[in-house]
C-alpha cells in the first residue's frame, strides 16, 4: 500500500522540519532554566528581536538571507550578554516569581519597542531562489525550505552535541548543571559559564526567530505567542538536557503534524495530551533530574 | 506548668511573660487592625467619587477576588500554577450556560453553583496534579486549562466558541437591584461578594489549617515528617481556591452579561499571577493593591497611548523586581517600619578603593548607559533603524547628549539599587 | 484684502452661528491598538485619522472629538468595559471601530440600554446587526464575499470539487457555511472541511494543506483572520507547490490584504478572491483615497479592505452629523438618519440597507497578478453589483432572529 507509506513519509518529513524549529528555539531556554534555575519568559522576545534583525538586514541593507541569520544570531547573542549581566544576574538567587515578573516585564517592553520601530504589520523575508518552491522526488514533492530546516537543525544538533559532550566547556556546563557548588569549588568559573551559555541560547533563539518568519510571519507579539510551546518542549524534555529537548521537539513536532494531517478536527489537542501524559509519567521530563 | 515552677523565680517569671506574649501574639494575630479598613473605605469612597467609572471598577473588584483565590494557593501553600484561569472559566461558563441554556438567571444561587462546579474541577485536577511541583506543575496546570479551552471550542454549538454567549440575562440582585448602565449595582454587588469571600479566606488563613499550609510552603519534608497529611491539605486548599476563582468567574460573567472562551486563555492565568506578585504574595491585601495598581495603570496608560502602553507596564514590573522585591505591599511594610534615616541606612560610607573591579563596574555602567541612551536617541530622533547611519553622521552632538543622558540614568539606577539592597540586606526581614 | 477675508469669515460665522449652534460631537473609537492583531486596528485607525483630517471642514461649524481606546484581545470583556466607559464617563455620542466580533456582540445590550449608536467598522459575524437596533454596519458580513464566491467558483473558475480550510472560530464557520451554501447550490461538491486551529496563534499550515493536496480537489477555499495568518497561508501554499499540482487557492479578500500582498511573493499569483476592495479597484474615489493615503503614510503603506471600510464608516458618520446639524445626542435619530445612506466610496457604491442596517456593496472577483511595474496587484474578473447579506435574507440560524 504505497499510499500509506507516502503519507507516513510526508508526516515524518514535515514533522521533522517543525521539530527542528522547536529544538533550535527551545534549546536555549532549556539550558537557561536547567543551568541557572532561571525562568526566562523573555526568551521569545530574543527570538522576536532576532527575527526583526533578519528582516532589517535583508530588506534595508540587502544582505542575503543566510548571512542575515548568522549576523542576527551573533548580534542578539552579544546583546543578550548585557541583559544577563545587568538584569538577570541579580535575580539568580531570587525566587522564581521575581524572575517571572522581570522577564514578563522585559517581554512587554520588547513588544512595545518593536511595535514602535517596525509597526504591527506582519513582516516576511525574501528567500534566495534555492530555498523557494519544492523538490519533486517522484512519489512526493518536498518544500525546499523545510528540507533546509531539517539539514540546519541536524547540523546544529551535531555541533551542540559535540560541544556539550566532547569539549572542555561542555563538560563544565554539565558539571554546573549537576551541582553548581561542587563545580565552583573545583575552580570552574560558573559566572562566566552562565554568561556564555546564556548568549549561545539567546543567539539560537534569534536564529529560530529568523527561521520562523517563513513559517508564521513575524509580528512583535511573537515574543509571547509561542512561548507556551517552547515551555512545553522544555518541560517534556527535561531541564538542561540537550538530548531531552531534542527528543521532546521530535515527539511533539511529529505528533502535532500527524494530528493535524490525520485528525484536523482535534489538531489542537494532541500536543497538550502528550504533554500531560509525559509529565504525569515522568514529572521531570525525558532526561531531567528528579 | 508544674515543671517550670521548680526553677528560679525571676527566670520563671521571664519565661512566663515571654510565653504569655507569644500566646497573646497568636491570639491577636487574626484580630483586625485599623489599617485593614483602609482598602474597604477606599472602595466605598470610589463609588461616590467616580460614579461614572463603575464598569471599570467592578472589573477591578472581580480581578481582586480572582487574585485573592490565587494568593490562597500561591502565597500560603506555595503552589505555583499557570492554569488558574481554568477555574475562573469554569465558574464563568457555569453561570453563562445556566442562564443561556437552562434559564437559571438568579445571580446569587448562580455564584454558589459556580463555586461548586469550579471546586469540583479543582478537586479532581488537584487530586492528580498536586503530587507534582515546580515547572512540571506549571506546565500540567497550563495544559489542563488549554485542554478545557479546546474542548469548549470543539463543542462551540453549546459554548458559543470564541464569539461567546451574547445577551445573557440575570435577575436583579436579591430581586431588588436592577442592573444599570453605569454599572453601579454591579460594583456594589461585586464589593459585597468580595467582602464575604475575603473574610472567609481570612479565617482560613489564620486557622490552624492555614498554618499547616504555610508549613508546607516553607518545608514540605518536615511537614511529612511530623505526619501532616500534606497531599490532602493541598487538595483541600486547591479546591477552596478553585471555588473562589469560580465565584470570581461567575461575577465576571454576571457583570459583563457576556462570556467567551478566551477566559480560559494563558493570558488570563499569567495576568492574575503578575498582578498578585506585583502586590505581594502571602498577604491577602497584596491582591487588592496588585490588581488595582495594575488595572488602573493599564487603564491610564492605554488612554495615554493605546498602542505603546505595554512599555509602561513593563517598566513597572521591572522596577518592582529591582527595587520592591516583595511587591508593593512589601515596600509599604518597610515604610511602615521606618523610624529614622539614621536607623535605616546602616552602611557606613567606607574609603573607596579604586581597584580594577571598581573601574570595570564604572565602565560597564557607562557602556549600558550609552546603549540605552542611543536606543532612546534613535526613537526620539529618527524612529527608524534603517536611517541609523544618517543619524550618526548628521547629529553627532545629539548622539553624545543621548549617550550622556543614558549613562546618567544607569548611574542613578545603580546607586538606588545598591542603596536599597544594602539596606534591605541589613534591615528588613527575609521574604 | 486680508481684512475683507476676515470680515467675510466673521460674517459667515455669524450667519452660520445664527442658524445653528456649533456642536462638538464626541466619537469613541474602539480598535485593537495592541496585541496580536494590532495591525488590523492600525489599518482602520489610519483611515479614520485621514478622513477626519481631510474632511473636518465639511461639517463646520460643528467639530468632532475622537476618543481612542484599546479594544484589547478578542475577549469581548475589555472592549465592553472601555466602550461602556466611553458612554458613561467620556459621554461619547457615537461609538465606532470594533474589529472583533466578540467585542461588538458583548456591547449590544449596553447600546440598547444607553441608546448610543455603534457603527461597526469591521466585525463580520453576520448576525451582529440583529442584536440591537442601535447597530449599523459599514464593513461586511462574512456572507458578503463567501456566498457569491460559491457560484463564481463553480461557474467561472471551474471548480467542480472544493476543499474547505478555516480558522476554527465563528467567523471562520460563518464564512465556510456561506461558501458551501453558494457552491453546492451552483452544483459543486465540497470534500474535505478542515479546521485550522485557534485564531490566536498562526499554526504551521503545511500538514493541513498537505492533506488537502493529497485529496486533489479542484479548489481550496481558505478562510483565516487577515493578520499574520494570511502570510502564513501563502507561504505554505507556495512551498507545497499546490498550484502546480492543480489545486487553486480561493477565498474571501482576507487572504490577500493589500498591506501584506507585496510581501507574499510569487506564491500569491493566481489566487482568486472575492471581496469589496483592493487598491487596484478602478474608480475615482479610490484613486483620490489612495493618493491621500500615500501622501500621509508613505508610498510603501497601502490601505486594505479594512481601511476602505473605515474610510466609509467615518464618511457615513460625518454625513449623519451634517444631516442632523450636529444634534446627534438621540441615538435612534442617528441610526434613522443612516438608514439608506449611500455614497460612492473607495469600494464603489455602498448603501446602508434601511431594513437590516447592514451594508449593501459590490463584490469583485479578483485574481492576483504581477503588474507591469513589477508589483503584485489584482485583476478584476467580474463584479456582482449591490450584494446584500445573504445570511439575513435567507434567515439562517441566528441571522433569522
Amino acid at each position: 500500500m504505497p499510499q500509506i507509506a507516502t503519507i507516513a513519509v510526508s508526516i515524518l518529513f514535515d514533522g521533522l522540519a517543525y521539530a527542528m524549529f522547536l529544538f533550535i528555539t527551545a534549546v536555549g531556554l532549556s539550558v537557561t532554566m536547567g543551568l541557572m534555575n532561571f525562568v526566562n519568559l523573555a526568551h521569545g522576545a530574543f527570538a522576536m528581536a532576532g527575527g526583526y534583525f533578519v528582516v532589517s538586514l535583508t530588506q534595508s541593507y540587502g544582505v542575503d538571507f543566510i548571512s542575515s541569520l548568522i549576523i542576527a544570531s551573533v548580534l542578539i547573542g552579544l546583546i543578550s550578554i548585557r541583559f544577563e549581566r545587568r538584569l538577570y544576574r541579580p535575580l539568580y538567587k531570587a525566587g522564581e516569581l521575581d524572575q517571572v515578573l522581570l522577564t514578563i516585564g522585559l517581554a512587554f517592553m520588547a513588544i512595545a519597542a518593536f511595535t514602535f520601530f517596525y509597526g504591527p504589520i506582519p513582516k516576511s523575508v525574501p528567500l534566495p531562489a534555492w530555498l523557494q518552491g519544492n523538490v519533486d522526488l517522484g512519489f512526493r514533492a518536498f518544500p525546499r525550505y523545510r528540507a533546509f530546516l531539517i539539514v540546519l537543525g541536524l547540523f546544529l544538533v551535531a555541533v551542540l552535541w559535540y560541544g556539550f559532550e566532547r569539549t572542555n566547556i561542555g563538560a563544565r556546563i554539565r558539571a554546573a548543571v549537576d551541582n553548581r557548588r561542587m563545580a565552583e569549588s573545583v575552580g570552574i568559573n560558573v559566572d562566566l559559564l552562565f554568561t556564555v551559555t546564556f548568549a549561545i541560547g539567546s543567539g539560537l533563539a534569534a536564529l529560530g526567530g529568523g527561521l520562523a518568519i517563513q513559517l508564521f510571519g513575524l509580528t512583535p507579539y511573537f515574543a509571547v505567542l509561542y512561548l507556551v510551546l517552547f515551555l512545553i518542549v522544555v518541560a517534556v524534555g527535561g531541564l538542561g538536557s540537550l538530548k531531552g529537548t531534542l527528543m521532546a521537539a521530535l515527539l511533539l513536532g511529529i505528533v502535532d503534524t500527524a494530528g493535524k494531517y490525520l485528525v484536523a478536527e482535534a489538531g489542537g489537542f494532541f500536543i497538550y495530551v502528550i504533554t500531560i501524559i509525559v509529565l504525569l509519567l515522568k514529572p521531570a521530563g525525558f532526561y531531567g533530574r528528579q | 506548668m508544674a515543671a517550670s515552677d521548680t526553677s528560679s523565680a525571676p527566670a520563671a517569671a521571664g519565661r512566663i511573660k515571654a510565653r504569655a506574649a507569644a500566646a497573646e501574639f497568636l491570639v491577636r494575630r487574626d484580630r483586625f487592625r485599623p489599617a485593614e479598613a483602609l482598602p474597604w473605605l477606599i472602595a466605598i469612597a470610589a463609588f461616590f467619587v467616580f460614579p461614572d467609572r463603575m464598569t471599570f471598577g467592578s472589573q477591578v473588584l472581580v480581578m481582586i477576588l480572582f487574585a485573592i483565590s490565587l494568593d490562597l494557593i500561591l502565597g500560603y501553600a506555595g503552589i505555583v500554577t499557570l492554569g488558574h484561569a481554568a477555574f475562573f472559566g469554569v465558574g464563568a461558563y457555569t453561570v453563562g450556560l445556566a442562564s443561556a441554556r437552562l434559564g437559571w438567571t438568579e445571580p446569587i444561587s448562580g455564584l454558589f453553583a459556580a463555586a461548586i462546579m469550579a471546586g469540583l474541577a479543582g478537586f479532581i485536577s488537584g487530586w492528580f496534579l498536586l503530587r507534582y511541583r515546580g515547572l512540571t506543575l506549571l506546565m500540567l496546570t497550563l495544559a489542563t486549562a488549554i485542554m478545557i479551552l479546546e474542548t469548549g471550542n470543539f463543542r462551540s454549538d453549546i459554548t458559543g466558541g470564541y464569539d461567546g454567549m451574547p445577551g445573557l440575562v440575570f435577575q436583579p440582585v436579591l430581586g431588588l437591584f436592577e442592573y444599570d448602565l453605569y454599572g453601579r449595582t454591579n460594583y456594589l454587588y461585586a464589593l459585597a461578594v468580595l467582602a464575604v469571600v475575603f473574610f472567609f479566606v481570612r479565617r482560613i488563613v489564620y486557622s490552624p489549617f492555614g498554618q499547616a499550609l504555610t508549613g508546607i510552603r516553607e518545608n514540605v519534608r518536615r511537614m511529612h515528617a511530623i505526619g501532616s497529611p500534606v497531599h490532602r491539605r493541598l487538595v483541600t486548599v486547591y479546591t477552596i481556591a478553585a471555588a473562589i476563582a469560580g465565584v470570581a468567574g461567575a461575577l465576571f460573567t454576571q457583570t459583563n452579561a457576556y462570556v467567551t472562551l478566551t477566559v480560559f486563555d494563558f493570558d488570563t492565568s499569567a495576568k492574575v499571577l503578575v498582578m498578585l506578585i506585583l502586590g505581594g504574595t502571602g498577604r491577602l491585601y497584596g491582591a487588592f493593591i496588585g490588581a488595582a495598581v495594575y488595572l488602573i495603570l493599564e487603564d491610564h496608560l492605554s488612554k495615554l497611548s493605546p498602542t505603546f502602553w505595554q512599555f509602561g507596564i513593563g517598566i513597572l514590573l521591572l522596577v518592582t523586581v529591582l527595587f520592591a522585591r516583595r511587591g508593593i505591599l512589601g515596600v509599604m511594610e518597610d515604610i511602615g517600619r521606618f523610624r529614622s534615616w539614621k536607623d535605616r541606612i546602616r552602611v557606613k560610607p567606607g574609603r573607596i578603593v579604586w581597584s580594577r573591579t571598581q573601574w570595570k563596574g564604572i565602565g560597564m555602567a557607562a557602556f549600558d548607559g550609552a546603549l540605552i541612551g542611543l536606543a532612546v536617541g534613535f526613537a526620539a530622533n529618527v524612529g527608524r533603524t534603517d536611517l541609523l547611519l544618517a543619524w550618526f553622521t548628521t547629529a553627532p552632538l545629539s548622539v553624545l547628549a543621548w549617550t550622556a543622558a543614558g549613562a546618567a540614568l544607569v548611574a542613578a539606577i545603580n546607586i538606588g539599587y545598591l542603596a536599597y539592597n544594602e539596606r534591605s540586606a541589613s534591615g528588613s526581614p527575609p521574604r | 484684502m486680508k481684512i475683507f477675508r476676515w470680515l467675510g469669515l466673521t460674517a459667515l460665522a455669524l450667519a452660520v452661528g445664527g442658524a445653528a449652534q456649533a456642536e462638538t460631537v464626541k466619537i469613541g473609537v474602539v480598535l485593537p491598538f495592541s496585541g496580536a492583531n494590532a495591525d488590523l486596528g492600525h489599518q482602520i485607525d489610519k483611515a479614520f485619522d485621514l478622513y477626519v483630517k481631510l474632511h473636518a471642514k465639511d461639517i463646520a461649524p460643528h467639530k468632532v472629538e475622537i476618543v481612542k481606546r484599546d479594544e484589547g484581545p478578542p475577549t469581548g470583556a475589555q472592549a465592553k468595559t472601555v466602550a461602556t466607559e466611553l458612554i458613561t464617563n467620556d459621554k461619547v455620542q457615537i461609538l465606532t471601530g470594533f474589529v472583533f466580533s466578540p467585542s461588538a456582540i458583548a456591547m449590544a445590550p449596553v447600546l440598547t440600554q444607553a441608546k448610543t449608536p455603534m457603527i461597526v467598522a469591521n466585525a463580520g459575524t453576520a448576525w451582529i446587526t440583529n442584536l440591537s437596533p442601535y447597530i449599523a454596519r459599514l464593513s461586511f458580513s462574512m456572507w458578503h464575499p463567501a456566498y457569491p464566491m460559491g457560484a463564481f467558483a463553480f461557474d467561472k473558475i471551474g471548480c467542480k470539487t472544493a476543499a474547505i480550510a478555516y480558522t476554527d472560530f465563528p467567523p471562520g464557520k460563518d464564512s465556510t457555511d456561506a461558501f458551501r451554501a453558494g457552491f453546492e447550490k451552483a452544483g459543486g461538491k465540497v470534500g474535505l472541511s478542515i479546521p485550522l486551529g485557534s485564531p490566536v496563534q498562526v499554526p504551521d499550515f503545511t500538514p493541513f494543506f498537505q492533506r488537502i493536496k493529497d485529496a486533489k480537489p479542484d479548489c481550496m477555499y481558505v478562510f483565516i483572520p487577515s493578520g499574520a495568518h494570511a502570510t502564513g497561508v501563502m507561504k505554505a501554499y507556495g512551498d507545497l507547490g499546490m498550484r502546480a499540482a492543480g489545486v487553486k487557492l480561493i477565498g474571501p479578500m482576507d487572504l490577500i490584504p493589500d498591506n501584506k500582498l507585496q510581501d507574499m511573493g510569487d506564491a500569491a499569483i493566481g489566487t482568486i478572491v472575492m471581496g469589496h476592495y483592493s487598491v487596484d479597484l478602478d474608480n475615482a474615489a479610490n484613486t483620490a483615497f489612495k493618493k491621500e493615503w500615500h501622501a500621509a503614510y508613505g508610498k510603501d503603506s497601502y490601505p486594505d479592505f479594512m481601511s476602505a471600510a473605515g474610510w466609509d464608516t467615518m464618511h457615513a458618520i460625518f454625513d449623519t452629523i451634517k444631516k442632523l446639524d450636529g444634534k446627534v445626542s438621540d441615538g435612534a435619530q442617528v441610526i434613522e438618519a443612516m438608514k439608506g445612506w449611500t455614497t460612492n466610496g473607495p469600494r464603489g457604491q455602498v448603501t446602508i440597507d434601511a431594513e437590516t442596517r447592514d451594508i449593501i456593496q459590490d463584490q469583485h472577483a479578483m485574481e492576483v497578478i504581477r503588474k507591469a511595474d513589477g508589483k503584485l496587484g489584482v485583476r478584476i474578473l467580474g463584479t456582482t453589483k449591490a450584494v446584500k447579506d445573504e445570511c439575513k435574507a435567507q434567515k439562517i440560524g441566528r441571522c433569522g432572529a
